[in-house]
């Protein structure tokens, strides 16, 4: 019988539009993390849109049966067993189309007449796994395996890690998590701490690692976003952090975004860096910055970076 | 209850260091100020707010009482619990090294949940459309999928 280790030194790779999108970053530094790690990415064939905030919203059920479609394409067509999703808005939908199909047959019903309608295997729930990059590392290399693997530590950085909202809420759509030791906590998440401290960083203590930065209000009612994310990044720096080490394409761009606008619309600036903690891992690991894409950051961390020696 | 613009200005005015008094009594003001603006969001949505507590906290009682029946005020849970376990760790040695620090980032903490209320008192959708899994349009028409 495999373990939870053996099962994802190979899974299903989803991208979803954000990394091929606005966080070519985290694609690039995700896909060169697995490879330094020898953790093997099989891209999902033809996969489309998880959903995301705009179907959810207005056709909860079609976006069911969105992301049900890339768990029946790895399920069936590539016989793979586990569905990485490195982005906490596709990882929660596939985690939430899981739960629903699971629990609510009007859901499991529309699901199965789409699926016929655009003659594909309708998914059953429980036929892949839906894990985040955080699980794939943490289960799939753990903290020792990491470090044996380091070739610049990342000693003297402090870090503030930063989850966001979709990676534990709600937390009915993550059973696995709050099961006691090794598990993830919704209430107060360790996976990204845990893996950087690993990699010789020092994680500050930050009480906002689960706040709301106003994400989905960032067109529609700027201010409200900007107003959060300057508290997040003030936070993050009266908490003694250089870096906030992200986990989600979504959270990363709003921060890095909303850290133009605070100076330009408030006249607050502030310093401290965004960067993915798939790229500190890599440069942990003695990847080049270009390699995990620094360059494509928009927070210009590179002088930073070669400050700390890891550049 | 203060209006929420007053309630800002003293956040401002504790976040400063212009609380006027000692650490404990400032983390006391920061956690009835947190009670003020959960008030602002039941009362805003009829309801009484609650005098009950949870797990000995009244703002935790009270963000109870806000998220029932609209799970995206469950987006500053952690935020809430943040605000009383920082009110523990400064009110459990007000005198300790660390308490002005503690203490600052009580404030941002209470700030966060200022900012995540009024925003969604301007924009009741605030929350909705990430964490909270909610259909924004769960009352419209059946979709073409229903």
């Amino acid at each position: 019988m495999s373990t939870v280790k053996d099962k994802y030194q190979k899974v299903a790779y989803y991208p979803g539009c954000a990394l091929e999108g606005t966080a070519h970053s985290y694609n690039r530094s995700t896909q060169q993390l697995g490879k330094a790690l020898g953790l093997e990415l099989v891209e999902v064939e033809n996969w489309n849109c998880c959903g995301a905030m705009e179907v959810k919203n207005i056709d909860p059920k079609l976006q069911t049966y969105l992301s049900s479609r890339v768990m029946a394409t790895a399920a069936t067509e590539m016989k793979m067993d586990v569905v990485m999703a490195p982005c906490n808005g596709c990882y929660h939908n596939l985690k939430k189309a899981e739960y629903d199909l699971a629990h609510d047959p009007a859901s499991a019903e529309v699901v199965d007449r789409l699926s016929k309608k655009a003659g594909h295997p309708t998914y059953q729930a429980g036929q892949v796994e839906t894990i985040h990059a955080l699980d794939w590392i943490k289960q799939g290399i753990g903290e020792e395996g990491l470090k044996k693997r380091l070739r610049n530590s990342l000693k003297g950085l402090k870090v503030a890690n930063y989850y966001g909202c979709m990676y534990t809420r709600p937390r009915h759509i993550f059973p696995e998590k709050d099961q006691g030791p090794g598990s993830e906590s919704t209430s107060k998440p360790h996976f990204m701490d845990d893996l950087l401290a690993a990699a010789g960083a020092e994680n500050v203590e930050f009480p906002l690692k689960t706040a709301c930065c106003g994400g989905a209000h960032t067109l529609s009612d700027s201010d409200t976003s900007t107003k959060l994310v300057l508290n997040i990044l003030r936070a993050a720096e009266a908490s003694g952090a250089e870096v906030i080490a992200t986990e989600c394409p979504t959270c990363h761009s709003g921060l890095e975004m909303h850290q133009v606008r605070a100076e330009k619309k408030f006249g607050q600036p502030t310093k401290v860096k965004i960067i993915y903690f798939t790229q500190l891992l890599g440069l942990a690991l003695g990847l080049k910055p270009k390699q995990v894409g620094v360059h494509e950051n928009i927070s210009d961390s590179l002088g930073f970076l070669k400050e700390k020696g890891l550049a | 209850m203060r209006p929420l613009a007053d309630i800002e200005r003293r956040l401002g005015e504790i976040e400063a260091g212009a609380a006027g008094h000692g650490a404990a009594a400032a983390a006391a003001e920061l956690l009835a100020l947190g009670e003020e603006v959960l008030e602002h969001w039941v009362t805003g949505r009829g309801h009484e707010p609650t005098s009950e507590t949870r797990e000995g906290f009244r703002l935790l009682a009270l963000h109870r009482q806000g998220c029932t029946g609209e799970p995206s005020f469950n987006a500053c849970r952690e935020t809430c619990r943040e605000l009383v376990y920082h009110y523990n760790l400064v009110t459990a040695d007000a005198q300790h090294d660390a308490a002005a620090q503690r203490l600052l980032m009580m404030t941002m903490v209470a700030n966060h949940l200022f900012l995540f209320v009024a925003g969604k008192m301007q924009v009741a959708e605030l929350g909705d459309f990430c964490c909270a899994s909610r259909p924004l349009r769960q009352d419209a028409a059946p979709p073409e999928s229903a």
